[in-house]
């Protein structure tokens, strides 16, 4: 008779040899590294330009992410019409993504048409023209979208918590107004380019199943472009906290959700710390089975979702608790919020728990590792972070070794309810 | 080429194996053949509530995410107007655990109060924030409504009506699990760094004992051909003047999906389509404009829905929309605009089959339209589509007589 009632035996993936592959690293002749990754099933490739231009290095809001976004729409010989038709005519995703540090321009294209786009890419990056025309529609088209998003508790949520953490002169705390798009201009957008694209520091990831000569091929085409790679001055800004730590915010009064941010200041992955206390936000509010999840959606139905994350900047971080709740049980969420925190703080985990999140992280972090865009990524962030495979086993040996009291030890240093900026917007 | 071999167990779960070793992952996908099209109109809802029911404890086990996390595996499901579909990925050494998981909820639910009385909350909770805490929320609740008179389709997923879902009770989650949830229903698909053997042998060990039940034979009623267009407007609490227009378009497998899926590609997909070349960009008349559909196992909906410019009168909107229709209509596209589409599509195809899971949820669904292998003529399909073609689909679907019309007007 078959047992159903006691589970089959399991390899325990606390005790699997993970293996992260390197990189292949090869620079083209102007100096500019390439970091690559050969594999995957299909004819497929993804190929990553990260400039140094996120908003960190504007002097205007708004002007890194219009000028990231705007820097397709047309170069000296092509309309922004042609430029779309040429790179969709072969299939091709071009995107561009600008955050706080840095700015993207990532292409996602079969094989057999790689060296087709080259020329539209080196175009795209030396010779954007910026049209006013294209400019207008982008003011007012960014305007009416921010309008739509301004009538969301979430997205009012996401802009004030960070605020609250970093304050508005900071990158990390600063967001989009409407004014900000109307003081937007050719000649500044023009300038941030030439400064932090064309003359930019420039770093390549690409991956997938890459031509033989992929190598030359790039070398041919970007290889003589002018990056200068240490055309990078060092900014330095100052976090400014809100004074006040908790907030009730009425955006739509006939809201039925409230949109909550609980979050404190955080180091950055070079903390001897962060490995550790991405255990402990793993058994906090890290997956499905966290304590947060458990109690607040599992138990008591107040949520859809709710989580908690350690924010991804390279400078320093903020750990997070977040989630959407109905407006009349938001009260109760938040002190269930803290409740989890008292709980990590003064009972150390059992060894059950603990040894079901190492199993969980590990296997994971196993499932993470399997496809070539899912490895770049990674090695993406440990490069931009200044970091190294060492990073990673180090990581791997603290969620093998971590302890019950040493978990605990953390929540007490870390989970303290006067560290944490408190948000409701309904 | 995606390679799989397929079999039976004698309770009638169909079983297929697509084996990828160079992964060191493994991957169990379920599909249940039921969806939101499988409630009646009193009780709309249940099917994605029930999705929410599966992870409250089954007869055997009273948690079914725990062991799978222990085992190194995460997991997620999703609900369609069509089908319910579980996946979990987990080390392949470890397999067997999501055997004895999906197969001891496949024998029978726990049945708890305790678990229906939260996911009901759960999902009230998940119905405000995508539906009601949205500008625009109610959207395809009216669509659904003003597009389908008969067809089951004419509520969402989520639900008519949160009444629906805070009055489901115990008696109904049973007759709901015992109707559909069965192996003779069900579609399982393993895929991964396995074994055909193994597979074989822990599919017979933990599925093969599951009583067969009986085959559910859907019978819904057909929309009926729409004769004259529909109209409906609404004025509420948004920023901005907002248009939708749905077409009737063909069921999933039908040679008219494939057509009208290029044609949503011509006319609002990416930068360089029609729709946001000539509306957006040239006469300015949208902010933001896309032609999608849904992808549904019967006829479905094209879809055109695009937010005003500021100061743009709705029929000024709707004659540039018009404009872009007759133009397709009436004039052949250029051999190189199709093969436009073509090449975008053969690229999402082949992005789309990177991962072990992607393929193994495609396989399930090609299973559920009647044979796995269609996924593999996917691509040959859309190939062998001509500019006469499109011309000829855009006229008969694209008709006045077949539109809807939802003008969402701000009151602000």
């Amino acid at each position: 008779m078959l047992n159903r009632t006691t589970a089959p035996p399991i390899a325990d993936a606390v005790d699997f040899k993970l293996e992260l592959k390197p990189p292949s690293l090869f620079t083209l002749d102007n100096g500019v590294p390439v970091y690559t990754f050969n594999a995957g099933p299909q004819e497929v490739l993804q190929l990553e330009f990260v400039f140094y231009a996120g908003n960190w290095y504007e002097e205007q809001n708004v002007l890194a992410a219009s000028t990231n976004f705007l820097l397709k729409n047309g170069t000296s010989k092509k309309s922004a019409y042609e430029i779309n038709e040429d790179l969709e005519f072969y299939g091709a995703y071009f995107n561009r993504h600008c955050y706080n540090e840095t700015a993207t321009i990532t292409l996602h294209c079969l094989n057999k048409y790689l060296a087709d786009l080259m020329p539209l890419i080196t175009e795209v990056i030396t010779d954007a023209a910026f049209p006013e025309e294209e400019i207008a529609t982008y003011k007012q088209n960014q305007k009416q979208r921010l309008q739509v998003n301004l009538q969301k508790c979430d997205f009012i949520a996401n802009r004030l918590i960070d605020e609250h953490l970093f304050g508005f002169h900071h990158p990390y705390g600063r967001y989009s107004k409407m004014e900000d798009y109307d003081a937007i201009e050719r000649e500044q957008l023009r300038k941030f380019y030439e400064r932090f694209y064309t003359h930019g520091k420039c770093i390549i990831f690409a991956a997938g199943k890459l031509p033989a000569d992929f190598d030359q091929l790039l070398n041919m085409h970007f290889g003589k472009l002018p990056f200068d790679q240490n055309s990078v001055q060092e900014v330095k800004y100052n976090i400014k906290p809100a004074e006040e730590k908790k907030y009730n915010i009425v955006n739509d009064s006939n809201g039925v959700q409230g949109a909550i941010r609980i979050g404190r200041p955080f180091f950055n992955r070079k903390h001897p710390d962060f490995p550790k206390a991405q255990v402990l936000n793993n058994i906090f509010g890290g997956y499905f089975g966290s304590r947060l999840m458990s109690n607040i959606r599992e138990d008591k139905g107040y949520t859809y979702g709710i989580h908690s994350y350690i924010q991804n900047h390279l400078q320093l971080s903020a750990w997070m608790i977040s989630t959407e709740a109905g407006r009349d049980v938001c009260e109760a969420t938040i002190k269930e919020v803290y409740h989890e925190m008292q709980r990590l703080r003064e009972e150390p985990v059992t060894e059950e728990e603990l040894h079901l999140v190492k199993n969980y992280m590990i296997g994971t972090i196993l499932g993470d590792l399997d496809g070539p865009f899912q490895v770049i990524a990674r090695w993406k962030n440990y490069i931009l972070n200044g970091l190294d495979s060492e990073y990673f086993y180090n990581s791997m040996n603290v969620i093998r070794n971590i302890t019950a009291p040493e978990i605990q030890e953390l929540a007490q240093q870390y989970l303290n309810p006067e560290s944490f900026y408190e948000l409701v917007v309904v | 080429m995606i390679e799989f071999s397929r079999f039976q167990l004698d309770n009638g779960l169909k079983v297929l194996i697509h084996q990828d070793f160079s992964t060191p992952m493994a991957v169990v996908n379920v599909l249940y053949d039921v969806g939101s099209r499988d409630e009646t109109e009193d009780k709309t809802g249940f099917a994605h509530l029930f999705e929410h029911l599966m992870f409250g404890g089954s007869v055997n086990i009273p948690d079914y995410d725990e062991p799978l996390q222990r085992a190194g595996g995460e997991n997620n499901a999703y609900t369609t107007n069509d089908l319910t579909n579980y996946y979990c990925q987990l080390p392949a050494q470890n397999i067997e655990t999501a055997f004895w998981l999906e197969s001891d909820r496949m024998l029978s639910l726990a049945f708890g109060k305790k678990s229906l009385d939260v996911q009901r909350k759960v999902v009230s909770e998940e119905f405000k924030e995508h539906y009601l805490n949205k500008p625009y929320g109610d959207v395809w609740h009216k669509m659904r409504e003003l597009s389908y008179k008969v067809h089951p389709y004419k509520w969402m997923t989520i639900g008519k009506d949160l009444s629906h879902i805070e009055n489901a009770s115990l008696t109904d989650v049973k007759e709901f699990f015992f109707k559909h949830y069965r192996p003779v229903n069900a579609i399982l698909v393993v895929a991964g760094n396995v074994q055909t053997e193994n597979v074989k042998r822990l599919a017979e060990k933990w599925f093969g004992p599951i009583p067969m039940g009986e085959k559910y034979v859907r019978s819904l009623p057909a929309e009926p051909e729409q004769k004259e267009k529909r109209l409906m407007n609404i004025t509420a609490n948004v920023p901005l003047d907002a248009l939708y227009k749905t077409w009737h378009m063909a069921g999933r497998i039908d040679k008219e999906y494939y057509v009208a899926d290029l044609i949503s590609e011509i006319l609002g997909g990416g930068a360089s389509s029609r729709l946001h070349q000539q509306l957006v960009k040239e006469k300015k008349l949208f902010s933001s404009i896309d032609c999608y559909h849904f992808g549904t196992v019967d006829p479905g909906l094209l879809t055109i829905d695009g937010k005003l410019v500021k100061g743009v009168k709705m029929e000024t909107a709707e004659e540039g929309i018009k404009e872009v229709i007759d133009q397709l209509q009436n004039a052949m596209i250029t051999e190189a605009e199709l093969q436009k589409v073509k090449n975008k599509t053969e690229s999402v195809i082949a992005f789309e089959d990177m991962s072990v899971m992607s393929r193994a949820g495609s396989l399930a669904f090609y299973e559920l339209l009647g044979d796995a292998s269609l996924f593999n003529v996917e691509l040959e399909r859309y190939q062998a589509i001509t500019v006469e073609e499109i011309q000829r689909f855009s006229k008969k679907i694209l008709e006045e007589t077949n539109s809807n019309t939802l003008q969402y007007f701000s009151n602000n």
